[in-house]
């Protein structure tokens, strides 16, 4: 595995579920990646791989190709029952970088996917990364509506926001140091046949852990690392957070947006009344056009506000993310300290078995008083196969021991990357949503002062 | 004479001919201070429905607008050339005390004010049959027919109900304020709520105010005993008159007689336009008193969700470490947004909503006032028509008929005037609260702008942003 040159500490894969991943390209220039992000990408996918220097790798796929998700197409088809389906495709389009810079226009490649074909992807890549904080996806379905706003999955402004978001993952999967050399992943950006097959031929839903196998883990687990735990709390109030935030803003922008319609009725009644008026009629006709103005104005404020939304809403699923790592350290620590259990088990068995004394309690103990104790070779016998269980144990539970050090090294250097991504999007996410109130301002001031000059001819 | 006279006066009006319909694009001819003959050509052009569309200028000659400062009342009636021309009964002698009381000035100078009156301190009495609230009620004068210079009474709403009705009996042609309801119909408001009595406070104010700078009501009698009488003085007086009966024989009288939509046979163009006008401005004034309210109601529940907005910010700092300072910033930014909506709500509640409930309601006044005048001229068409059938007691009849044309004149000219005034009164009152709601907004506005604006510049110093940031939309 050829891997990037900065000291990254993931740099030896984890020693399990990891696939035939090939890396693509050896070579690239040294620079920290910077993803391309698309003008029809708007402030969702910006720069998601600008991040500060030396936690981004260079030959991140993002830096060789340039990514976007330009269409989204209604199709109809049929489902695994074989019923017709409406669903929603989109065009993937990939396109080398450096053609671009050399003055060429080479036509991009592009292939069309639909939504579950990303959820696929994106649970392949969770599978096995479980090391790494997977990019979410954009929500399936609308959540944290306003009145105005349609939940339906085929209204177009919903679909518009979704190709953006869609854009956005696919972009951070590829400015991702590991995971945008997945092969998987390049075949999902450039082969459209049969990429569904050979997803599931790897076999990932076989090593997928049970839901029920993690919650064990999670409830049983004596001595995770603090960090994790400090971690899952974290990510917990971070979604908690975010969800009221977006639920208070979504009533916000109710408000507000009726606030603005209402103007709009002063547009009509002042024409029907200017008419009857005679020094008035002008000033009220034409204060009149600027309520309709105002009231307009609310729409493409809100729409926009709606991308902030979906900013924040992207660190909202990140949550569930962060989760998931957490999750899996559980998994790990608790099946070493099980392993380790085990391990000590069985040397106290020997041990007893060895001296004769019975200091806990064991059915061959309790047979052997009933039916008499087994013969000295009998013993023996006994005492050696544990002592090569013994053996074992301990070869596993060293190999234990590294595995889940090497995945709290690795996962802790990709948090690190993640939390560092984090701060700089949500500030700059901030700053937008100023942005935008500081441009709805000077609208506002605007109109009123046109119908303020209005006013003062009635 | 006589008759042939009554006949030309009153089917001469200038210029108020194509009458208007209710929802007519076209304005109708002057209503507002109409001068001679030339009237009819000052149409203004028609307004087309579509908003935004251009209007052409209206061509307003200037003896339209309100008269001058310093010309005379009689001048009034000067300009009013069908008067004079048509007849040799002048109306420059006065005849009767209404009209010498006319040649005072219509206009509302501040200058000239010399009575102030204030309504406040509303106060809950208790007695074993009722609990009332009765109003402080001011009064500062300099004039010579008031005894002092300062007077202090208390008034329950009963009391200005009474000197709305004395008001309305004394001069039924005149356009007497509104009073605020006895009742909220709108559910929210209790009888005795705080919000209710402030507003009815702030309305029976207006309602004083309006009488004082009203050129005749002002020196209504009954005013001045409203203004002065001490409660015992003033119930002893209210038990003498004729009360609220004949009024109200006066009232129904008026609505049992006029036929909706024709009116009285020959009334007057100007009136019958005056008509169609209030028609129409009470369904737009209406409307805009509705809509006004439900922005109100809007922006008190954005007030209410930006509330609790702005903390949530402020909490989320609690688990991130490095983005306290832009988090703290938004949740500051949205604060003061959320106290500038405050400002901006009271601007509507304490200027905009009131103007507009005033005007609400005098929409029903006025069509009284038509009423009442069309009644008055019902009272003459019936005794000529009695003339022209008698041949008896033609004398007394005569002399009777020559009596309600006078009435009838002074009526219409008591109204006419009235209504120019009024007319003025709204433009500018109309005028002065929608301006008072853009500088309201513009204010809002500018805050909100200021605030967001110092965030994103304590931020971008530590991005080093600049000048990306104003390219974002």
């Amino acid at each position: 595995m050829s891997a990037c040159a900065e000291g990254e500490p993931s740099r030896a894969p984890i020693p399990m579920e990891r696939p035939e991943a090939e890396p693509l390209s050896a070579s690239g220039s040294c620079q920290a990646g910077e993803a391309e992000a698309e003008a029809g990408s708007g402030p969702a996918a910006e720069e998601p791989g600008g991040r500060a220097a030396g936690t981004m790798m260079e030959d991140c796929l993002s830096k060789k190709i340039e990514i976007t998700v330009s269409e989204a197409e209604k199709r109809t088809g049929r489902n695994a029952m074989n019923m017709q389906e409406i669903y929603t495709a989109y065009l993937i389009e990939t396109r080398a970088v450096e053609s671009q810079t050399e003055g060429q226009c080479s036509p991009p490649d592009s292939l069309w996917r639909r939504y579950s074909e990303f959820e696929l992807l994106r649970n392949y890549l969770l599978v096995n990364y479980p090391h790494i904080v997977v990019p979410p996806l954009p929500e399936k379905r609308a959540e944290f509506v306003w009145h105005k706003l349609s939940a339906d999955n085929m209204d177009p402004d919903f679909v518009e926001r979704r190709r953006i978001g869609l854009e956005n993952f696919l972009i951070r999967v590829a400015s991702h140091p590991i995971i945008c050399q997945d092969k998987i992943f390049y075949s999902f950006l450039t082969q459209e046949g049969g990429w569904k097959e050979m997803v599931n031929e790897t076999g990932f839903q076989l090593k997928a852990e049970s839901r029920l196998k993690a919650l064990n883990a999670t409830f049983r687990v004596k001595n995770p690392d603090k960090r994790f735990t400090e971690l899952k709390h974290y990510s917990d109030e971070l979604q908690s957070v975010i969800s009221h935030l977006l639920r208070v803003r979504a009533r916000v922008a109710d408000r507000l947006y009726g606030v603005y319609k209402v103007h709009g009725n002063y547009g009509r009644v002042f024409s029907e009344w200017s008419a009857i008026e005679k020094e008035m009629g002008d000033g009220l006709q034409s204060a009149g056009h600027h309520m309709d103005v105002y009231a307009a104005s609310i729409d493409d404020i809100l729409e926009e506000e709606e991308h902030y939304a979906d900013q924040l809403k992207e660190y909202l699923f990140y949550a569930e993310a962060l989760r998931a790592v957490c999750r899996k350290h559980e998994l790990i620590q608790y099946d070493l300290e099980m392993a380790a259990q085990d391990l000590a088990s069985k040397k106290q068995q020997c041990e007893e078995l060895a001296t004769g004394t019975l200091r806990t309690f064991s059915l061959k103990g309790m047979t052997s008083k009933l039916f008499g104790q087994e013969s000295p070779e009998q013993r023996e016998g006994k005492i050696k196969v544990l002592e090569e269980q013994i053996h074992d144990g301990e070869e596993q539970l060293k190999s234990k021991n590294v595995e889940g050090r090497e995945f709290v090294k690795s996962a802790w250097a990709d948090i690190e990357r993640f939390k560092e991504q984090k701060n700089h999007d949500l500030k700059e996410a901030l700053i937008n949503y100023a942005v935008m109130q500081i441009s709805m301002c000077k609208k506002g001031i605007q109109v009123w002062t046109n119908a303020k000059e209005c006013f003062s001819k009635m | 004479a006589g008759r042939a006279a009554a006949a030309n006066r009153r089917g001469r009006r200038p210029g108020c001919h194509g009458g208007m319909e209710a929802e007519s694009r076209v304005p109708g001819p002057p209503l507002s201070g109409s001068p001679a003959g030339g009237a009819g050509g000052a149409a203004a052009a028609p307004r087309p429905s579509p908003p935004g569309a251009a209007r052409a200028p209206p061509p307003q000659p200037p003896e339209e607008l309100a008269f001058d400062d310093d010309e005379e009342d009689l001048e009034v009636f000067s300009k009013d050339t069908s008067l004079t021309e048509a007849n040799s009964f002048s109306p420059l002698i006065p005849t009767s005390p209404s009209s010498m009381i006319n040649q005072y000035k219509f206009e509302d100078e501040p200058e000239l004010k010399d009575l102030f009156i204030t309504v406040d301190d509303p106060e809950s009495h208790i007695t074993a049959i009722e609990t009332f609230i009765t109003y402080r009620v001011v009064t500062k004068t300099s004039r010579g027919e008031f005894d002092s210079s300062e007077y202090e009474v208390r008034r329950r709403y009963q009391d200005f109900v009474w000197l709305k009705s004395r008001l309305e009996e004394a001069h039924p042609t005149l356009i007497i304020p509104p009073l605020p309801e006895k009742f909220i119909m709108k559910g929210m408001v209790e009888r005795f709520s705080d919000e209710f009595i402030e507003t009815r406070r702030k309305a029976l104010h207006k309602f004083l105010n309006r009488i004082a700078e009203h050129p005749t009501l002002t020196f209504n009698e009954d005013f001045k005993i409203f203004l002065t009488a001490q409660a015992w003085e003033l119930s002893s007086h209210k038990k003498q008159g004729p009360g609220l009966f004949s009024r109200m024989g006066q009232t129904v009288r008026a609505v049992a007689s006029s036929v909706i939509g024709g009116g009285v046979k020959d009334r007057p163009d100007m009136f019958t336009d005056i008509n169609d006008y209030m028609e129409t401005f009470n369904q737009k004034i209406n409307l805009i008193d509705k809509i006004s309210q439900r922005i109100y109601k809007e922006e008190r529940g954005y007030y209410c969700e930006m509330k609790e907005y702005g903390p949530i910010h402020t909490l989320w700092c609690a688990s991130e470490e490095d983005l306290v300072d832009s988090l703290k910033g938004v949740a500051s930014c949205i604060d003061k947004c959320c106290k500038a909506t405050e400002n901006r709500m009271a601007g509507l509640s304490e200027n905009l909503l009131p103007a507009l409930h005033e005007y609400v309601l005098y929409g029903e006044i006025l069509t009284g006032v038509l009423k009442r005048r069309d009644q008055i001229q019902a009272d003459l068409d019936s005794k000529v028509d009695a003339l022209s059938n008698k041949k008896t007691e033609k004398d007394l009849l005569t002399e009777e008929i020559g009596n309600l044309e006078d009435k009838v004149e002074c009526a219409n000219n008591a109204l006419k005037a009235d209504w120019d005034r009024w007319k003025q009164n709204m433009q500018h009152d109309m005028k002065t609260a929608f301006l008072n709601v853009a500088e309201n907004n513009i204010h809002y506005y500018e805050q909100c702008l200021a605030t967001w604006e110092s965030f994103l510049t304590s931020q971008t110093v530590d991005l080093h942003l600049g000048e990306d940031s104003e390219d974002k939309p």
